[in-house]
């Protein structure tokens, strides 16, 4: 099938300006008469609750955590993009539209991405009224710095918590509607279920995680703002709750699923240390701007002390490769520059899975003050993990998942196909193409949330009866017994693996054979040992406790078994995509390391249909066109 | 890696099946435990032997894993998050304890966070303090440009400074008080110091220091344990600030 | 009214009638200073005290009083408070910044209660067997009655106990004042604090000084 983004046409600079205009709307009046579910409080959910809840619907909102702020926007470090161009560096919408596609690698819709841009002025406005500090200049302007994949300062930041910031700014915005009555918030409740009435988006089955019970929740519309699934590699930077839960259930019940092998390795993380290890940290991509990457020229020197090795014995890779973006060369690059140095066997610290990110150069130029005043915290993390001083000797950086790029499909509505089910920031698959620029989640999520929801899904909303369906439907109490069966299966195993040992298996497989690097045959691997695992889980699985009361075990083990289903369909869009673009490596398909793109034969969405545990999904093809930025090879030299 | 010295400790953990159960401690070994591993990848390995033998595993509140989210509160050794200067329990590492040590693990203890599970406590007042007014009352939209107000950095940066509070509770859980004014001092000096929060600061501190005792928060003495415990390093001076809003509002 | 009934209020009030008493215990040492010029100092002193006109006397008496039932009443009002607001104790107890003085507030402040009692007892009502001989003249020789008293052992002890624990009520105290009306920030507070600490001691060894040089027979009759 082919399937229809129902983009606005016309020069793309009016798109969404005549889309706003077309759409219906809800009458203030009525609009109270409407519920709509929102899970997740991350950027995108927070702000779509609060957005919608100000605008007079009912809502209810849903985090698994025990508050919404803690929601894992809150972990972005570096920054948030707008096209401001305050440092009259030749910024525009125009250029944030064109960077984001580019740096896509000409996976994305145009509509989307020009949207994205438009609104990107309005996020930081938004923040700033919110009382978000971000960083400001002595004179009291605000302060941008540079981030990768573009070459002007477009990036707005709150020291090394910009993340943190805007999801406090969105939190208190949720929480002054809370106040007000028109939010109703539900924590510690996880999804597990999406309720799907004659094809429609009903409402939503969850846990309550403190008492076990199962709850089921009625609205008119469904907002997924349930974040990525690079969990599914074990050890990501994501946060140890993140899961594909939300975004499978709502599969299974008959949402597309979008280009799910884009997902990025990010270049700058901690390198492991251990097999224990339960989560890879993050170091901001903004430390690129200082930093500069190297490995030893020769193998011999990889065991040396780093500030004994001579500068001319030095391989400044990153500089050397791409001349004119150098240290800011987009994540995917980058990433895949680091692998190629380690796999060549110049790779640095335990098991060679390591190159230096080295600050001298700028604390000789800058002075170590300055430095720290920059990224002073992430320093003081780096320290605190490795024990190392990053001032006095290199830091070790080795890339890791960081983000989904795809997801659920989602027309430019960001509605899903299954009518009523809206799927916003991380959780779709919409604007970041096959490579995500750095800056520009938090941007996605506050614009689905703040600027775009809210408008779209009035123009649903204007087309249905309020309250058709209530939680005494058959269809809430059957999805209430289909996920208690799954539980209950899940406790009376009791078999001689633990959970984490089947997860830790999983992220193993896919990283090794899906990570960074994939080829036909690594993939075709794990399309045989993922089902197996599947199989070996739900024989030999040990989870004890019960399911009526708090059971992180039991949470876990229903997040492991959706990742089991989930790696296996992540591999086959990754082996059918016989391209190479963005953070899809297909190592067959490459012009001497850079990825090679196929745009005669790829140049669509790819968006898959569940038919059933042990079938086949069904591949549904978005073409994309590019009517603004030119298809070309994306040189970053 | 495998060639690290491996430490053996002692655990006394705090065990409660729910909030109405009166609660023990239970000792467990921690064995092959390196200086790398951070403490609760040290308690994910008790877990998975207890979870090996049939046991429940011990439950605590953990997601990002680095320090930023502030899900993570235990008490270690008496200390909120184990007393590290600026470090949350989720970065914490095992290089700070020696081989043989008894370490006692206890759930944040205040009025105000009944307990749930083992660690896990029910923070849900501190969001209860800040719907009472930790916010502008800004509509999505229809706001001014983002630089047509001016805040001079040294402004932003103490703003700032106030803002990176994660709301983990350390600073109740630390105060013998069980008071929650730096938590509450952050959020109300964070948007009194800048301008576009002004406009509602009067009604914004008196409704949340009410929300406060609401809540079933003690009252602050001036001990300054808040910030010892504060694994942001958040400054009692939000205190004087949220004191001397809080004087300003009655005239 | 906000001040009477919430958490920040009812600081400040232990804070303004806190100040009240310290100026006050820092006028009545300089007062009482006129002891070390002998007897004259102390009686002239005493006497010119007495002949102030009523009105101000009586004011000043029930402006004290007021003060010091405040800061009682609140004193042990926030007290119970907050011992509910943790309700169960670590099992370790691990300390960083709260000190000794800090942690005891109400029972310093419950033994400077007894001590004025005692002490109004003494010098103001003279009720005491000691100075029964000078129950009759106001003021009267006053440097006679506290020359008599500090000769003896247990009333010297009293009032030096009584001063430590002035002391340590006050090291808290003080810069708690400032920290509660919000005239501190992270610049001026270790100041305030060894300020605090400073005036406590001054006020300290000023007091001590009297019952200790007479009890030594340094200070004589």
């Amino acid at each position: 099938m082919i399937l229809d983004g129902k983009c606005p046409t016309g020069p793309i600079e009016k798109t969404w300006d005549k889309h706003r205009f077309d759409l219906k709307l809800v009458n203030p009046a009525n609009k109270r008469k409407y519920n709509v579910i929102v899970v997740g409080t991350g950027l995108a959910g927070g702000a779509a609750a609060a957005s919608l809840g100000e605008l007079g619907y009912n809502v209810q909102a849903f985090c698994y955590q025990d508050s919404p702020r803690r929601a894992h926007s809150i972990a972005a470090q570096g920054g948030i993009n707008a096209a401001k161009n305050y440092p009259n560096d030749g910024d525009s919408i125009y250029r944030l539209f064109y960077d984001t596609i580019k740096g896509g690698d000409f996976r994305a819709r145009e509509a989307d991405v020009w949207r994205l841009a438009q609104v990107s002025n309005n996020i930081i406005d938004q923040c700033v009224a919110q009382g978000v500090p971000f960083a400001r200049d002595y004179a009291g302007y605000l302060d941008n710095r540079s981030f990768g994949g573009a070459q002007v300062s477009r990036t707005f930041f709150a020291r090394g918590q910009t993340g943190q910031q805007l999801l406090l700014g969105a939190y208190s915005a949720l929480s002054r509607q809370i106040k007000a009555g028109t939010v109703k918030m539900y924590d510690r409740r996880e999804m597990l279920d999406l309720v799907v009435v004659d094809g429609v988006a009903r409402g939503i089955t969850v846990r309550n995680l403190v008492t076990g019970q199962l709850e089921s929740y009625a609205a008119d519309a469904v907002c997924l703002c349930t974040g990525g699934y690079v969990n599914v590699f074990y050890l990501s930077t994501n946060a140890m709750g993140c899961s594909v839960t939300a975004n499978w259930k709502a599969h299974k019940k008959g949402a597309y699923f979008a280009n799910p092998c884009y997902t990025q390795i990010h270049p700058t993380c901690i390198p492991q240390a251990g097999d224990y290890q339960s989560k890879l940290t993050l170091m901001s991509e903004s430390l690129r701007n200082d930093g500069r990457v190297w490995v030893p020229k020769k193998k011999e020197d990889c065991g040396k002390h780093p500030n004994e090795v001579p500068e001319d014995a030095r391989d400044y890779y990153l500089e050397r490769k791409y001349p004119s973006y150098g240290n800011l060369a987009p994540r995917d690059i980058a990433s895949r520059a680091a692998k190629e140095q380690c796999d060549d066997g110049r790779g640095v610290g335990p098991g060679g899975r390591g190159v230096y990110l080295d600050f001298a150069d700028s604390i000789k130029r800058l002075g170590e003050d300055t430095i720290r005043e920059r990224y002073g915290n992430l320093f003081e993390m780096y320290e605190k993990i490795t024990d190392e001083n990053g001032y006095k000797r290199p830091m070790r950086m080795y890339p890791a998942p960081h983000y989904a790029m795809g997801g659920l499909w989602v027309d430019y509505n960001l509605m899903s196909n299954v009518p009523g089910l809206f799927v916003l920031g991380e959780a779709n698959f919409s604007v970041h193409g096959a490579n995500r620029l750095g800056a520009s989640a938090l941007m996605q999520g506050l614009a689905d949330g703040y600027f775009v929801i809210p408008y779209t899904i009035g123009g649903y909303l204007a087309t249905v009866k309020p309250g058709q369906v209530k939680t005494d439907n058959p269809e809430f109490k059957k999805c209430e017994e289909d996920v208690k069966a799954e539980q209950n299966k899940l406790l009376g195993i009791n078999g001689k693996k633990t959970v984490f040992e089947f997860m830790r298996e999983l992220g193993h497989l896919m990283w090794e054979n899906c990570g960074m690097a994939r080829t036909k045959e690594s993939l075709e691997i794990n399309l045989k040992k993922i089902p197996a695992l599947r199989e070996e889980f739900w024989k030999n699985v040990k989870v004890t406790g019960s399911g009526a009361e708090l059971n992180q075990q039991l949470e876990n083990a229903g997040r492991t078994a959706d990742f089991l289903e989930f790696g296996e369909l992540l591999c086959r869009d990754a082996l059918h995509r016989n391209e190479s673009c963005g953070g899809h490596f297909r190592v067959e398909y490459q012009d001497a390391g850079e990825a090679q793109r196929d745009d005669a034969n790829f140049c669509y969405v790819g968006a898959w249909e569940y038919k059933g545990l042990e079938k086949e999904p069904e591949l549904h093809k978005e073409p994309l066109k590019f009517e603004n930025v030119h298809l070309a090879v994306r040189s970053y030299k | 890696m495998s060639d690290h010295k491996t430490m053996t400790l002692t655990l006394i953990v705090w065990r409660q099946k729910n909030a109405n159960d009166p609660g023990k401690f239970e000792t467990y070994t921690a064995k092959g435990i390196t200086e790398h591993h951070s403490f609760l990848e040290m308690l994910d390995c008790v877990n998975e032997d207890l979870i090996h033998s049939g046991k429940d595993p011990i439950v605590f509140d953990h997601d990002c894993r680095e320090g930023i989210c502030g899900m993570c509160s235990q008490v270690i050794n008496g200390a909120p998050h184990g007393g590290q200067d600026r470090t949350t329990v989720c970065q914490l590492h095992m290089r700070k304890f020696k081989d043989g040590d008894t370490i006692y693990i206890e759930p944040w203890r205040a009025r105000a966070f009944p307990i749930i599970k083992d660690l896990i406590v029910d923070r849900s007042a501190l969001d209860k303090i800040v719907q009472a007014g930790g916010y502008t009352s800004c509509h999505t939209g229809g706001v001014a440009d983002g630089n047509a107000i001016l805040i001079p950095k040294p402004v932003a940066d103490e703003a700032m400074d106030a803002a990176e509070c994660v709301g983990c509770g350390a600073c109740v859980a630390g105060c013998p008080n069980g008071a929650a004014m730096l938590f509450t001092g952050a959020k109300v000096s964070q948007l009194a110091l800048l301008p576009q929060g002004r406009a509602e600061a009067a009604a914004r501190v008196k409704n949340m220091s009410n929300a406060m005792t609401e809540c079933g928060f003690g009252n602050c003495t001036n001990h300054y344990e808040c910030q010892a415990a504060c694994p942001k390093g958040i400054n009692v001076k939000f205190i004087a600030r949220m004191n001397r809003e809080f004087i300003k509002a009655q005239f | 009214m906000q001040l009477f009934t919430s958490s920040i209020g009812r600081k400040i009030l232990m804070a303004i009638t806190g100040l009240g008493m310290v100026m006050f215990v820092i006028v009545h040492l300089l007062g009482n200073s006129s002891i070390f010029a002998g007897p004259g100092g102390l009686n002239t002193y005493a006497e010119h005290l007495h002949s102030m006109p009523l009105p101000i006397i009586a004011g000043f008496r029930i402006a004290m009083l007021v003060f010091i039932c405040v800061h009682i009443w609140f004193g042990i009002q926030l007290t119970i408070e907050n011992r509910g607001g943790r309700p169960q104790q670590y099992a370790v107890k691990a300390c960083q910044k709260a000190s000794f003085a800090s942690e005891n507030m109400i029972w310093t402040g419950a033994l400077l209660l007894l001590f004025i009692v005692y002490h109004l007892l003494q010098f103001t009502f003279r009720v005491t067997p000691e100075v029964a001989g000078f129950a009759g003249q106001m003021p009267g020789n006053v440097f006679g009655m506290v020359v008599t008293s500090f000769k003896n052992f247990f009333i010297t002890f009293i009032y030096a106990g009584a001063m430590v624990t002035l002391f340590l009520h006050l090291t808290h105290g003080i810069q708690s004042f400032f920290q509660t009306m919000g005239w501190s920030n992270d610049c001026v507070q270790p100041g305030i604090t060894k300020t605090g600490t400073l005036v406590a001691l001054i006020l300290f060894l000023g007091y001590v000084a009297i019952p200790l040089t007479i009890f030594a027979g340094i200070l004589k009759g």
